[in-house]
């Protein structure tokens, strides 16, 4: 193996990924692919995944002095990642567009192109950590710096994915990839880290869900535990579960949403203790290891920045269900729950629905 | 080995231009338009220049040339310019293959209330002049119509098109962008009827940023940029004397050399893609392959995507294009591909490669081999 195919977004972890490549003997090839555009084909100049984006990615590939491609991903990123956002969003869904973007664009689309673009393996800049044993099954584990780790967005990466993907930054600190980008004299290393959504940008996600899906914008009603209508709403996107800003409604204490149903365009709100489910059902379950694990008891990550908690999974008719040991509030379908074993990701699946 | 088949895009600055632009970097860096002995000094070398530059297009007066920063901007004053003078609201008759210089110049001037009318081409890009006189009406101020199209090579009838939009209407003025087609074809004044003729100086071994127009004596135009009133109001801004000295050093040498070019360099095309086509006998020349820029060849490789292919073979040292690569690098699809009536995806497995000075047929054969060996490394 000697060529990397180094997706550069144009941020420190990637341009450090492709150094450290480098410096591991690889012949080094930098591409950003181009997921969105505005009306008249160009990338985007606000948000992330932007023109400047771009720029910064060719710049820092020019000071390693590696070729650089920008790959047109326009039409796969937008069937395949941005219409199935809004789409669960009319479920009265939260999804997440990074988990389906990782899953059907970046480690499928163009991990299948690897070959073609002269490359042996596909290296990105996430902070996780490929482990490999003597009989060749991988592993995948969080990453060292635990702030930083994205393991939870790669659980669905499958054996042979992982046998042709190299994750180099999720073995040191970030602040150790600030270093090593400051030290090589790269200008992405004082950049910050992008927390929007690509494709909308600095903008709010639901004007952006409002512009491009009108159909889930339908008002409807705000009930109760109890199903008596306590208030109205221009909209179920507006509503995540567990929120408790911007209801419009006041109580004496604090409410939040518990359930978004989106065919009747109902948002159900209640206490705190409401929000309290003892486990979920998860479709699309994947594992890394190709099977379940022989073990049931697990450590549960239902949301990016949330803490893994301890549960069992077990197949219930033909669905994976989870059971949290303790109740755990706010659980949103859509969301991906990502099984652990200590430092290492079991696999996951999208969460369908909550059992109460 | 590596080969630069992208001549079309830009070509290196020849000796003779290095050369000539030396002075006007250093010594004689003073301003033309100013009063001393230093700007005389380098405003001879300009009108010596511009003389020169008049003379290779066969122009008696030479302030009927203008010195632009650029084809680019040379477009832009003869469509814009011709469109908006004695404050009219012209006609612009074009076709769907031009340049952006002119396509995107003519979409502004409708906005500013021109008419404006595109006129389409047949599957080789050959414009028809029967139906450009069609479209030419009373209202029409310029047709715009390119000596060669930039991506595929095909050369248009510009001298019967202007003798035809004559007929028609003899006041309306007719441009044709010259850009690609000066450093292999006898462009002259006469040999196009134009009234208007656009150069860039980067197209025939000269540097970047440098242009210029040919404007019929007694045609005003509108400028486009406005400031200090050089060049006679028609195009101000500074003048980039070792530019302009440096392009028209490269385009006596292209005239010179250009039956040179022509037997050379076409056989190095010719040469390439005979062996091309029996490398990978499905592939398809575009374009009009009896009407055609001899340094060109665009061609389609059916089943392989020109992204993929442009890399492969940056990978193994050919250099080529496809389409125009927007600001981010993204390919875009060609409108001039659309414009011959090509799908999306017959367009995404087009490329074009381009030859220039200095390419042998040996050249030909072996960068037809490098892409072959590409080509079937993919299939």
């Amino acid at each position: 193996m000697t060529r990397a195919l180094v997706a550069m977004s144009g941020g420190v972890d990637s341009s450090v990924a492709a150094a450290l490549m480098l410096e591991a003997g690889y012949d080094v090839v930098g591409v950003t692919l181009k997921q969105w555009e505005g009306p008249g084909g160009e990338m985007p100049v606000a948000g992330c995944c932007t023109v400047g984006d771009a720029e910064d990615a060719r710049r820092a590939a020019a000071q390693l002095d590696v070729p650089y491609y920008v790959l047109d991903y326009v039409d796969e990123f937008r069937t395949e990642v941005v219409d199935r956002f809004g789409a669960s969003y009319a479920a009265g869904k939260t999804p997440n567009p990074c988990i389906e973007c990782n899953r059907r664009v970046r480690f499928k689309a163009l991990l299948e192109r690897t070959d073609e673009l002269g490359c042996d393996v596909l290296v990105t800049g996430h902070h996780a950590r490929i482990r490999t044993d003597a009989d060749g099954s991988h592993h995948l584990l969080k990453a060292v710096d635990g702030a930083k780790d994205q393991s939870y967005v790669l659980h669905m990466l499958d054996q042979a994915t992982l046998g042709r993907i190299r994750l180099p930054v999720g073995e040191m600190p970030k602040s150790e990839v600030r270093e090593r980008a400051a030290a090589l004299g790269l200008r992405t290393a004082a950049k910050p880290d992008s927390q929007d959504l690509c494709f909308v940008g600095h903008g709010n996600y639901r004007t952006f869900i409002r512009d491009h899906f009108p159909d889930v914008a339908t008002p409807g009603p705000i009930v109760d535990m109890e199903g008596e209508v306590v208030g109205a709403h221009d909209g179920a996107v507006d509503f995540t579960i567990g929120q408790r800003k911007g209801l419009g409604v006041t109580f004496g204490e604090p409410r939040y949403v518990v359930d978004v149903d989106a065919p009747s365009a109902t948002v159900t709100i209640g206490r705190k203790e409401d929000l309290e489910v003892g486990g979920c059902l998860v479709d699309d379950v994947s594992f890394i290891a190709g099977s379940p694990p022989a073990d049931p008891k697990v450590e549960v990550k239902v949301r990016y920045r949330a803490t893994p908690v301890a549960g069992s999974i077990r197949l219930s008719d033909g669905r994976w269900e989870v059971s949290f040991d303790r109740p755990q509030r706010a659980i949103a379908p859509g969301q991906s729950a990502v099984f652990y074993r200590g430092d290492e990701v079991l696999g996951g699946g999208t969460i369908a629905t909550v059992v109460r | 080995m590596r080969f630069y088949l992208d001549h079309a895009a830009t070509t290196e600055v020849r000796a003779v231009a290095r050369e000539a632009m030396q002075p006007y970097l250093g010594d004689t860096f003073a301003n033309p338009s100013g009063v001393h002995t230093a700007a005389q000094r380098a405003k001879n070398a300009m009108e010596e220049a511009r003389e020169r530059a008049a003379a290779l297009l066969g122009v008696s007066r030479p302030l009927e040339i203008v010195f632009t920063g650029g084809g680019t901007e040379a477009d832009n004053l003869a469509v814009a310019g011709a469109a908006l003078a004695d404050g009219r609201r012209g006609g612009v008759v074009t076709t769907a293959i031009e340049h952006e210089a002119v396509l995107e110049t003519a979409t502004f001037l409708r906005t500013l209330g021109c008419p404006v009318t595109v006129v389409g081409v047949d599957s080789k890009g050959s414009v028809d002049p029967a139906q450009v006189a069609a479209v030419t009406d009373q209202e029409t101020a310029v047709v715009s119509v390119m000596a060669a199209n930039n991506e595929l090579g095909t050369i248009e009838p510009v001298r019967e098109i202007a003798d035809a939009v004559r007929a028609e209407n003899d006041r309306a003025l007719v441009h044709t962008d010259a850009v690609q087609a000066f450093v292999s074809e006898a462009i002259t004044v006469e040999s196009t009827g134009a009234d208007l003729v656009a150069l860039a100086a980067h197209k025939f071994g000269g540097p970047k940023g440098v242009g210029l127009l040919y404007v019929r004596d007694g045609i005003t135009l509108e400028p486009v940029i406005h400031g200090g009133g050089q060049e006679l109001g028609r195009r101000s801004g500074t003048h980039n004397v070792a530019g302009i000295v440096g392009m028209v050093a490269a385009m006596e040498e292209a005239v010179a050399m250009r039956s040179r070019f022509r037997s050379e360099v076409g056989g190095a095309r010719d040469r390439f893609e005979d062996e091309l086509r029996r490398a990978v006998p499905d592939v398809e020349v575009n374009g009009d392959l009896d009407h055609r820029l001899v340094q060109h060849s665009h061609v389609r490789i059916p089943g392989i995507a020109n992204e993929t292919l442009l890399i492969r073979l940056d990978q193994a040292g050919v250099a080529a294009a496809a389409g125009s690569a927007c600001q981010s690098g993204a390919i875009e699809i060609s409108h001039v591909l659309e414009a011959l009536g090509f799908t999306p995806e017959a367009a995404g497995e087009c490329v074009r490669f381009s030859f220039g000075w200095g390419q042998t047929v040996t050249d030909g054969e072996l960068a037809a081999k490098a892409v072959a060996g590409v080509v079937e490394a993919l299939r």
